[in-house]
């Protein structure tokens, strides 16, 4: 009985792994609902309230699929991941796309075998620090005590910029941001090491704020965006489409609250061709016109995310940056929908 | 036997390999195994079109590649330009280091804790037991975090060591000036040696030769003194007098290995907190602690119900007949009742030493970079290489019980009962 109980579910694991090369957009549509790998809990970016309802401005990208392909932005598992089980996750077929702060690297595109389909977030690694350390700058921090997550990029910069630099420290390695924001809070490592968003997100959350900073360097080039299986192009195409949807939107001052009127009344072609009143670009993906729409519509586009969950009206504070639109200074730039 | 050349020789049917009794377990052992080859042929194959599926391949090429990434503790050398297959003997060794001082640790508990639980002394006896039932009965791993949470909560940062630069007192002081507890690590004084002896390359890592010296004659010492004995009891049979040999021994012993201690300028070097951190003594990591104090005291708890039922095995005329000779209790429980307990006791001993060792791979919880921590961790995760790095990883934990089981068995059989 038991022998029979395991080797059967070795034969399902066993097929769940052969489906997931497969096309996902009909897994996903057969499913009802999209299987999201975020974060384990990172205050702006994503982390479920309460009543166990996600939020955050990596969530917003799951709603936003979702709102596309299902047409209910409601409807999506989201899949907590560490730095270390989220490219498996990814890759098993156990989450359909990761939206988790993860940094587009040439060898996680390829040799991992997932397509990075896009940025969300312009991103650089930094360090944060007690404000009684007395620390000004990272080149400070000879013979330190650095707490660092594993399994990410930020590990393998710190090792390089200390070298580069002739400094020494010691690593404290730790999971999750949950656990890396306990022990840098109970003095076991001198400094914390992460993306600068991740960064302002951690201290956002913190009692005391003003007791910590965040140093002036930045020592790498964190590129975060959505990433989905290598192979499966179809779908890859989709989750980049909605993501330069919400980006365009922002440029064309498309929000949630004036989309229909846009939709009805803008003369303008390329609004038109997003909104799907003109053109048959949904098709092109095998959803119908109005999915742009509908993924604008759960959290409003680029802009309004950015606001809401992690902008400079939020605890969290980030400035856009690199990350305004490319006619104010910025990278965000989307190709034209036509 | 008349009867069996007296039946009648049928010729063979096919159908006596399932009602014939002289075949049929030959036709179950051949159907089992064909059975169990097409599991595995199903699972090797099942395996290979997944990872085609994926487009992965299966090579252990990234075992020379740089790993890229840091570890704090390392046994043998090691830098972030270093390969990942060398980070996983710095696991590996990190894997062996709390495995060995686990083992040990948790052997003299357990020894202990099992004769005091039988101690005709109420309270000892039953601070024993609750020892033994607290930690027995609470997952390991909530002790491990425990233990660190203790270490990590409960203690003072290395910060708090640092006089106030007005009063010039420090929060803390150290332990004799010698060791100091912080929330990150215990600072220990590092035993050094003045007079450099070199270093021996072995190819994969080199070894000190200053420490090879000492360990080298703490063995001839061993050896010597046990020839020193012999000669005493050949002297002692022909003569009827032993000769003492009290004073050679502890000159063999530990005047021999101290000499040599000393000859090589042997001192200790102190710590002292030095910009973030204190430096020079040897920081032991709360990570590490914590692993070691727990799994030392959890197994300990089953060692010591090992060492109890051994020695409840040994019948009550045993004692009695070495207290009828005159032997007080301390010598009867050395002399007579552990030698021959020790046979029970070793084969169960085993298997808690495979746990143990095993277990340490708990060490992920609280980030010590063991052999689960690099290999089947951030290498697994940098590279990408799981099912390669998982297998590895399986490989290399049954070699090390293998040869754990192989060490004890050897030994088991040198104490067990000699029959003639
Ligand atoms: N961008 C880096 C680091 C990503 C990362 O782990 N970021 C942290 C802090 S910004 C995080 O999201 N932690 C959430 C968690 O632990 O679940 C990478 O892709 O390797």
């Amino acid at each position: 009985m038991t022998k029979s109980v395991f080797l059967g579910t070795l034969t399902v694991a066993g097929l769940a792994a052969g489906l997931a090369s497969a096309a996902t957009l009909d897994d996903v549509k057969a499913r009802g609902e999209l299987n999201c790998g975020v974060s384990t809990g990172l205050t702006g970016f994503s982390l479920p309230d309460a009543n166990g309802n996600w939020t955050g401005f990596d969530v917003s990208l799951c709603r936003a699929v979702a709102a596309a392909v299902l047409g209910d932005g409601t409807k999506v598992k989201f899949v907590p991941t560490t730095g270390q089980t989220r490219f498996t996750a990814l890759a098993s077929g156990e989450v359909d796309m990761l939206a988790r702060n993860s940094t587009w690297t040439f060898s996680r595109d390829t040799d991992l075998k997932l397509d990075f389909v896009g940025v969300n977030y312009y991103d650089g690694q930094g360090f944060m620090v007690r404000k009684d350390l007395g620390v000004t700058s990272a080149k400070e921090l000879d013979g330190a005590t650095v707490c660092i997550q594993t399994g990410t990029t930020t590990e393998l910069n710190l090792a390089d910029w200390f070298k580069v630099n002739n400094l020494s420290y010691t690593p404290v390695a730790v999971e999750t941001n949950a656990e890396g924001e306990q022990q840098y809070a109970a003095g076991a490592c001198d400094a914390y090491t992460t993306d600068a968003s991740g960064l302002a997100a951690t201290r956002a959350a913190f009692a005391d704020p003003e007791n910590h900073i965040i140093l002036p360097e930045i020592i790498s080039k964190e590129p975060l965006g959505p990433a989905v299986r290598h192979g499966d192009n179809e779908w890859a195409d989709i989750v980049r489409s909605t993501l330069n949807a919400l980006i365009a939107a922002e440029e064309y001052g498309v929000t949630s609250a004036n989309m229909e009127e846009l939709a009805a009344n803008s003369p303008n072609p390329e609004i038109q061709r997003l909104l799907g009143v003109q053109g048959d670009l949904g098709k092109m993906i095998r959803l119908d016109n109005d999915w742009a729409k509908r993924a604008i519509a759960v959290g409003g586009n680029y802009g309004e995310i950015f606001a809401a969950t992690i902008g400079e009206a939020t605890p969290i504070g980030l400035a856009r940056g690199l990350n305004a639109q490319w006619t104010q200074g910025g990278l965000l730039y989307a190709p034209p929908f036509r | 036997m008349a009867n069996v050349a007296d039946a009648p020789k049928d010729s063979f049917r096919l159908s006596m390999l399932l009602y014939d009794t002289r075949y049929r377990s030959l036709t179950i052992q051949v159907f089992v195994f064909f059975l169990f080859m097409a599991g595995a042929a199903w699972l090797v194959d099942n395996t290979m079109r997944n990872l085609e599926a994926l487009g992965k391949d299966f090579d252990f090429g990234f075992l020379w590649n740089r790993a890229g990434y840091d570890i704090s503790q390392r046994l043998v050398e090691y830098t972030n330009d270093s390969t990942h297959g060398r980070a996983m003997l710095v696991g590996l060794l990190n894997t062996l280091l709390i495995a060995l001082l686990g083992c040990m640790a948790a052997t003299v508990i357990g020894v202990l804790v099992g004769v005091l639980r039988l101690s005709r002394n109420w309270i000892v006896g039953r601070l024993m037991t609750v020892y033994v039932e607290v930690f027995r009965n609470v997952p390991l791993l909530l002790w491990i975090l425990l233990i660190y949470a203790v270490f990590s909560e409960a203690t003072p940062a290395p910060n708090a060591f640092r006089p106030n630069p007005e009063t010039g007192i420090a929060d803390r002081s150290m332990f004799l000036d010698a060791i100091a507890v912080t929330n990150r690590y215990t600072a220990l004084p590092n035993p050094v040696f003045s007079r450099e002896l070199g270093w021996l390359d072995l190819g994969l890592f080199y070894v000190n030769m200053d420490v090879l010296a000492v360990i080298g004659a703490v063995i001839a010492g061993w050896f010597i003194n046990r020839a020193v004995k012999a000669r005493a009891t050949r002297i002692q049979e022909a003569t009827g007098e032993r000769p003492a040999t009290w004073w050679s021994s502890l000159l063999l012993l530990a005047g021999l290995p101290v000499a040599v201690l000393l000859a090589l300028g042997f001192h200790l070097e102190f710590p002292e907190l030095r910009g973030f951190n204190f430096v020079g003594g040897l920081n032991v990591s709360n990570s590490f602690m914590a692993l070691w104090l727990a799994l030392s005291l959890y197994t300990g708890a089953f060692i010591a119900e090992i060492v109890r039922a051994g020695i409840l095995a040994i019948s009550r005329g045993q004692s009695e007949a070495a207290f009828a000779l005159g032997l007080r209790p301390g010598r009867t429980m050395n002399l007579v009742i552990l030698p021959q307990a020790l046979r029970v006791i070793i084969p169960p001993l085993i298997s808690q030493y495979l746990n143990l060792t095993k277990n340490s791979s708990l060490a992920i919880a609280v980030g010590y970079l063991d052999l689960r921590g690099t290999l089947g961790g951030i290498t697994l995760n940098q590279t990408g290489r799981e099912l390669e790095c998982v297998l590895l990883m399986m490989l290399i934990y049954l070699a090390i019980s293998l040869v754990i089981s192989a060490v004890m068995n050897v030994y088991n059989s040198a104490v067990k009962l000699k029959e003639r």
